[in-house]
């Protein structure tokens, strides 16, 4: 590779794009909130298995007769087969059989469902729980990372594990994407991925910074971008395994997933953005700050 | 330079074994791993205690043997009933064909009772009774009927000889099965419940009064059922997902990286087949979401295999043999294939001490892929590639995808 990409000269075009994702976010996200699905909010939620060429009109017409006024209904499924009709109101058993009886009636044939009645409650506690827990894990990430290499390094990767996160969570806000319990896992597999990426990164800057021994702003230039440059192959490679994996689950893993492969493919695709463009670009400014502040004292 | 044929075939019968395990086994294997409901059909509910009842973990216990005897009743194998303290049972079936009864079977709280003629004040309940004694029988007008023991006989022919020519109502938590007229006192502690319409139905409040009440008062909070049907199409779809995501995978790792590439293909089979095996001895209950994070594991598995690769690529262009840069490149990347796993392996355990039961399963399945994925990756890798190296047969830099031109001089 004759051309090299100067990631540092970049920084600050990418920090303001980095800044404009989370305002971003977190506008779309005080304003609009999240599509929150049916394990954060009351109700029922069935998957009515109709069957190819599906047509939305008539079968919300099977419901509104069954007396579901203005049905919440929309068309799912990896061959567009599913009806998923949602509803504020707990659904009985028995309704459920009234439904699954008038839905086989209609077409001839013995219909699937798949039902879930939820207390928010629970999804709640479950969200709660997942937020804490990423929470300490990132503290524990920040005092390991600050043993094997050091405390910037260990702050700036948890900088960049929460903007995954953020991004993601405001990308499902932003395309109004239902959230449920499933996109707390998808998350968590986020963080992973995250810190995984990163700490490879580092690994290389850190090896760099043994070797050129930077002592100006010149040289720590050199360390970053020569250690993003030497990582870089292996970035675009990793991501895009794993993006293989997620657009094929995204495309053929059926309803229930899509979502939740949906999530990964942001969390991943911005875990290997962060690491780059974040991470490393926090660390040299800090360390750059550190070592001047270093210097000042020396001179004094 | 000598081709060492020892080697190569040392490697071949390596691929073989491995092949003809994995082509063997993975279906035995595959069997024995429970899968979740959203796979293979089936429901499950989340009870709560309601509130103003003394909950501690032992009557939620109790709450939930209560319920395993009566899904004995129903006859479904291998239910799982958990406890989640500090009020909550789980209960999730398999396979159960008509889920509208079973639920109503586990809910009812069973609480049989023999009260006063308003119907107000309890005179017996459901602890007097002698466990596993109520059997159906037939009243004298040839009516089904369910014929109870008590433990206390004198007390219970002390009450009927108090109510001698008034009613004393029987009652099933708050419906009332009958209110047979006492014509004596009765003695010897058998008491007879009339009230059931057919002999299933006599049979069906006998074997609940068998299985025991339950301790506390449960609400259903949250279901979740799936027609078996749909479970089905669910595992087809996601196994078709996965095939074509790790097809995709091999390809370009083969293509992109040749012979590591191919080594790397061999060790993620290995390590696909090793996650599904340690799922099988953890009796981890593979769920949809959990074949989503498994396929997804196999696209992080080859980070490992890539660090490793680009590491020996590396090396090779600033001009080191072969052998050399397998091995300064194998070991460079050591430590950082550990510290970026071991990063992971730290989130994971704090996600298993403090999640819930959920997350906490798939930081079990999390960490279980990152340590299968090390062995393979950097273990099994390191084993192959030097195999074939030494062999002599894959001396020129081309095999790892670096061209001559690239080579530095230095």
């Amino acid at each position: 590779m004759t051309y090299k990409f100067d990631f540092v000269k970049r920084s600050k075009l990418f920090f303001l794009l980095s800044g404009i994702v989370v305002v971003l976010s977190m506008v779309s996200l005080f304003i609009q909130g999240l599509n929150l699905g049916i394990d954060f909010q009351s109700g029922s939620r069935l998957d009515i298995a109709v069957g190819k060429k599906l047509d939305v009109e008539k079968e919300k017409k099977i419901l509104t007769d069954l007396g579901y006024k203005h049905p919440n209904v929309r068309v799912g499924g990896a061959e567009q087969d599913l009806l998923i009709f949602r509803t504020d109101q707990v659904l009985s058993k028995e309704q459920v059989q009234k439904i699954k009886g008038k839905f086989s009636q209609i077409h001839k044939k013995e219909i699937g469902i798949q039902e879930q009645v939820v207390d928010p409650i629970i999804g709640r506690e479950l969200a709660k729980n997942a937020i804490i827990s990423v929470l300490v894990a990132s503290l524990a990430i920040i005092i390991y990372v600050t043993i094997r290499f050091e405390y910037r390094f260990a702050i700036a990767a948890v900088i960049s594990l929460l903007y995954d996160v953020i991004f993601t969570v405001g990308m499902f806000s932003v395309l109004r994407l239902e959230v449920d319990v499933v996109f707390i896992a998808a998350i968590l597999t986020i963080v992973g991925y995250s810190v995984n990426d990163t700490i490879v990164i580092f690994d290389r800057i850190r090896e760099q910074v043994e070797r050129i021994q930077p002592k100006k702003w010149e040289d720590l230039v050199r360390v970053v971008n020569e250690g993003l440059h030497h990582t870089l192959v292996r970035s675009i490679n990793t991501v895009l395994t794993v993006v293989f994996a997620s657009v094929m689950l995204y495309l053929f893993g059926g309803e229930s997933i899509s979502n939740f492969s949906l999530a990964l493919l942001f969390g991943l695709i911005s875990g290997a953005y962060s690491s780059i463009f974040v991470a490393s670009q926090i660390w040299i400014y800090w360390k750059w700050h550190s070592m001047k502040k270093g210097k000042e004292k020396l001179a004094s | 330079m000598k081709v060492h044929k020892g080697r190569l075939f040392v490697f071949l019968l390596l691929v073989v074994v491995i092949l003809a395990v994995v082509a063997t086994t993975t279906t035995t294997i595959w069997g024995t791993i429970t899968k979740g409901l959203d796979l293979q059909g089936g429901f499950e509910v989340l009870y709560q205690a309601e509130k103003g009842q003394k909950i501690t973990t032992a009557t939620l216990n109790d709450a939930a043997s209560a319920i395993r005897n009566r899904i004995d009743i129903i006859g479904v194998s291998e239910p799982d009933i958990t406890i989640e303290p500090p009020s909550r049972i789980r209960v999730q079936l398999a396979g159960v064909k008509d889920p509208k009864k079973a639920r109503e079977i586990i809910g009812k709280p069973a609480h049989l009772t023999f009260r006063d003629p308003t119907g107000k004040q309890i005179l017996i309940k459901g602890s007097d009774l002698k466990q596993n004694k109520a059997k159906v029988d037939y009243d004298q007008q040839g009516r089904p009927a369910v014929v109870i023991e008590l433990k206390d006989a004198k007390k219970f022919e002390d009450l009927t000889k108090k109510l001698v020519g008034q009613p004393m109502p029987i009652f099933l938590d708050q419906t009332m099965l009958s209110s047979p007229v006492v014509q004596g006192a009765i003695p010897g502690g058998v008491a007879t419940i009339t009230g059931s319409k057919t002999v299933e139905e006599a049979q069906e409040l006998a074997d609940l009064l068998n299985a025991g009440a339950l301790p506390i008062k449960l609400k259903e909070v949250q279901s979740y059922s799936v027609d078996a049907s749909l479970g089905a199409a669910s595992l087809k779809e996601s196994l078709k997902a996965g095939l074509y995501a790790i097809l995709l995978i091999f390809i370009f790792v083969i293509g992109y990286y040749r012979l590591p590439g191919f080594v790397a293909v061999l060790t993620l089979i290995s390590y696909a087949y090793l996650v599904l095996l340690v799922f099988s001895l953890l009796h981890v209950t593979l769920t949809l979401p959990g074949i989503a994070a498994f396929i997804l594991g196999v696209g992080m598995a080859v980070d490992a295999n890539i660090i490793m690769s680009e590491r020996i690529r590396d090396e090779l262009r600033h001009g080191k043999s072969v052998p050399v840069a397998i091995r300064s490149g194998s070991s460079r990347s050591f430590l950082t294939i550990v510290d970026a796993n071991l990063t992971t392996i730290i989130a994971g355990i704090i996600l298993i001490i403090f999640g819930t039961a959920g997350v906490k399963g798939f930081a079990v399945s999390l960490i279980a892929g990152i340590i299968v994925s090390f062995i393979t990756a950097v273990a099994l890798s390191r084993l192959l590639i030097n195999l074939l190296v030494r062999s002599n047969l894959f001396k020129q830099p081309s095999w790892f995808a670096v061209r001559e031109d690239e080579i530095s001089d230095l």
